[in-house]
């Protein structure tokens, strides 16, 4: 695999060009697959971590209100620059984004759970439970998601409760889904009856056949999971429907920006903004990584 | 279909089978004995239940009618059965998350003559099955029910993804276990050399009188 990528660069080199001669190929065989994954995970697990320990760590005075700063734009002292309040805007955010994390964390920890027991259940038990669980999915799934997470947050007396609530309770269809495929699957793989038939009790077959195939299909879930639901408290605290506004937190302070973005305070949209992306996009690279790499028919690819 | 047999060891009785509530019957009122230590061909057109029949047989599935004994019990659906089969699809019959070694000693450890006459290589145990063909494959399968609590086997064209010299040794083999243990068995072949080379007795599986199967 690698050979034919060396060989494609290294194509005007000659035909002697065989092996790796130069930095860029040299590159291209240290950056394999599972190497690759394992820096976006460090990185992606080690920027959340520092960011929701320091934003539980913070002290309020970092962002306190300081009217003599009002709107400075970014400087040496205040890296993201101050908002309308002359809070500072760098510590503002970390701040936020760590509560996003912890909502986050909540609602993987919760949406998982939820989704692992209704797939198994519905898979091992079939019949009237199985087409409940499927009906349940296709509910949730039918109604557009951030009108259902508004919903939710809205009934629950909207604020931390409200958010906390809508975000942990509706992200699990689609992993509800995935783990019931996954389970029927191998129940009905024919080296699992065969296992049954060379006398292999049911938690034998559970251990050593079922949850190998489904942990991983889990896990990339649960990875997968997490800046959905990031971005959907981020998503519903702007639209005013989470967090109450003296929260620090990423969606109140992107809502907030907007009211100033066109006096030209760019700096209150642009740093928050990019936080948050790059926390939701770190994770969703580690888990596509992960998926290609724990897939048999991928994993041994480069 | 009917054979009066002195002592059957495994024997099936008015079986009636169909996939699905309202599908049509893919096996009607079949009865079938079959004695320890007596290797018989089970033949019939394609589509006309002998993989249905072994899966009845083997307790993978259940009939809807009609019972299978063994020793004169219904066959147990618990512990290791007396009764293993061979499919014809070895991909299918193997984790493809576990180590060939693994899946070789799922419920036994073959001693090392029989691997090696069996011609699985001790360099083929730490691969993953994707990574053997299907004949290497099948010799896994085959040498994984050779325990000594198979008392019968049953064989699902289990050779004909083999090459003829593979085939030969495969079923050398398999005899020679056979003979030696006195153990029964029940051979599903379209090749009719292979059957009358094998067995001692052939069975004729018929298609069902059912206007709903073209």
């Amino acid at each position: 695999m690698n050979h034919k990528i060396l060989q494609k660069k290294n194509g005007t080199a000659g035909p002697e060009s065989g092996r790796p001669f130069s930095r860029k190929g040299e590159s291209e065989v240290f950056w394999n697959r599972r190497r690759k994954t394992l820096f976006v995970l460090g990185a992606a697990v080690t920027y959340l971590t520092v960011v929701l320990l320091a934003g539980l760590f913070l002290s309020p005075e970092c962002y306190e209100i300081d009217y003599s700063a009002k709107f400075t734009a970014p400087c040496l002292k205040h890296p993201f620059g101050t908002d309308y309040m002359g809070r500072d805007m760098f510590f503002r955010s970390v701040k936020g984004l760590s509560n996003s994390i912890g909502v986050g964390i909540l609602a993987s920890a919760v949406s998982s759970v939820i989704a692992l027991i209704l797939g198994v259940a519905a898979a091992l038990t079939g019949g009237a439970v199985d087409r409940f669980v499927n009906w349940c999915v296709d509910l949730c799934m039918g109604i557009p998601h951030l009108i259902l997470l508004i919903l939710l947050s809205f009934m629950m007396g909207k604020g931390q409760k409200g958010v906390l609530f809508a975000v942990a309770l509706t992200h699990w269809p689609e992993l509800t889904r995935l783990v019931r495929a996954e389970v029927l699957q191998v129940r009905s793989a024919r080296y699992v009856q065969a296992s049954y038939r060379m006398g292999k009790t049911r938690l034998q077959i559970a251990r050593e056949h079922m949850l190998p195939q489904v942990l991983p299909v889990y896990l990339i879930g649960v990875v997968l999971l997490f800046p959905h639901a990031i971005m959907h408290e981020a998503a519903i605290t702007f639209l005013g429907f989470g967090f109450p506004a003296e929260v620090p937190a990423i969606g109140v302070i992107l809502s907030e920006s907007m009211n100033y973005i066109t006096t030209g305070k760019w700096w209150m949209a642009v740093f928050p903004g990019l936080m948050l992306l790059a926390a939701v996009m770190l994770f969703d690279a580690a888990g596509e990584n992960l998926k290609r790499l724990l897939n048999p028919n991928s994993g041994n690819e480069a | 279909m009917q054979d009066i047999h002195k002592e059957p060891v495994l024997s099936a009785s008015h079986i009636n089978f169909r996939y699905g509530k309202n599908a049509p019957l893919v096996l009607k009122d079949v009865n079938l004995s079959l004695e320890a230590g007596e290797r018989t061909a089970l033949v019939g057109p394609s589509g006309c239940g002998k993989s249905t029949l072994a899966s009845i047989l083997a307790g993978y599935e259940r009939p809807e009618s009609g019972e299978v004994l063994w020793e004169g019990k219904p066959l147990e659906r618990t512990g290791y059965c007396p009764v293993q089969m061979i499919g014809q699809h070895p991909e299918q019959a193997v984790n493809p998350r576990w180590k060939m070694e693994k899946i070789l000693r799922e419920c036994w450890d073959p001693e090392e003559d029989l691997l090696q006459r069996m011609g699985i290589e001790k360099s083929w145990m730490t691969r993953w099955p994707i990574e053997l063909s299907g004949g290497e494959l099948q010799r896994f399968c085959i040498a994984r029910v050779l325990g000594p609590e198979t008392k019968f086997l049953i064989c699902d064209e289990i050779s004909a993804m083999l090459d003829v010299i593979t085939q030969a040794q495969i079923w050398r083999i398999l005899l020679e276990e056979a003979e030696r243990r006195k153990m029964g068995m029940l051979v599903i072949t379209h090749n009719r050399a292979l059957a009358e080379r094998v067995c001692s007795r052939m069975v004729l599986l018929e298609r069902p009188l059912n206007p709903s199967i073209p």
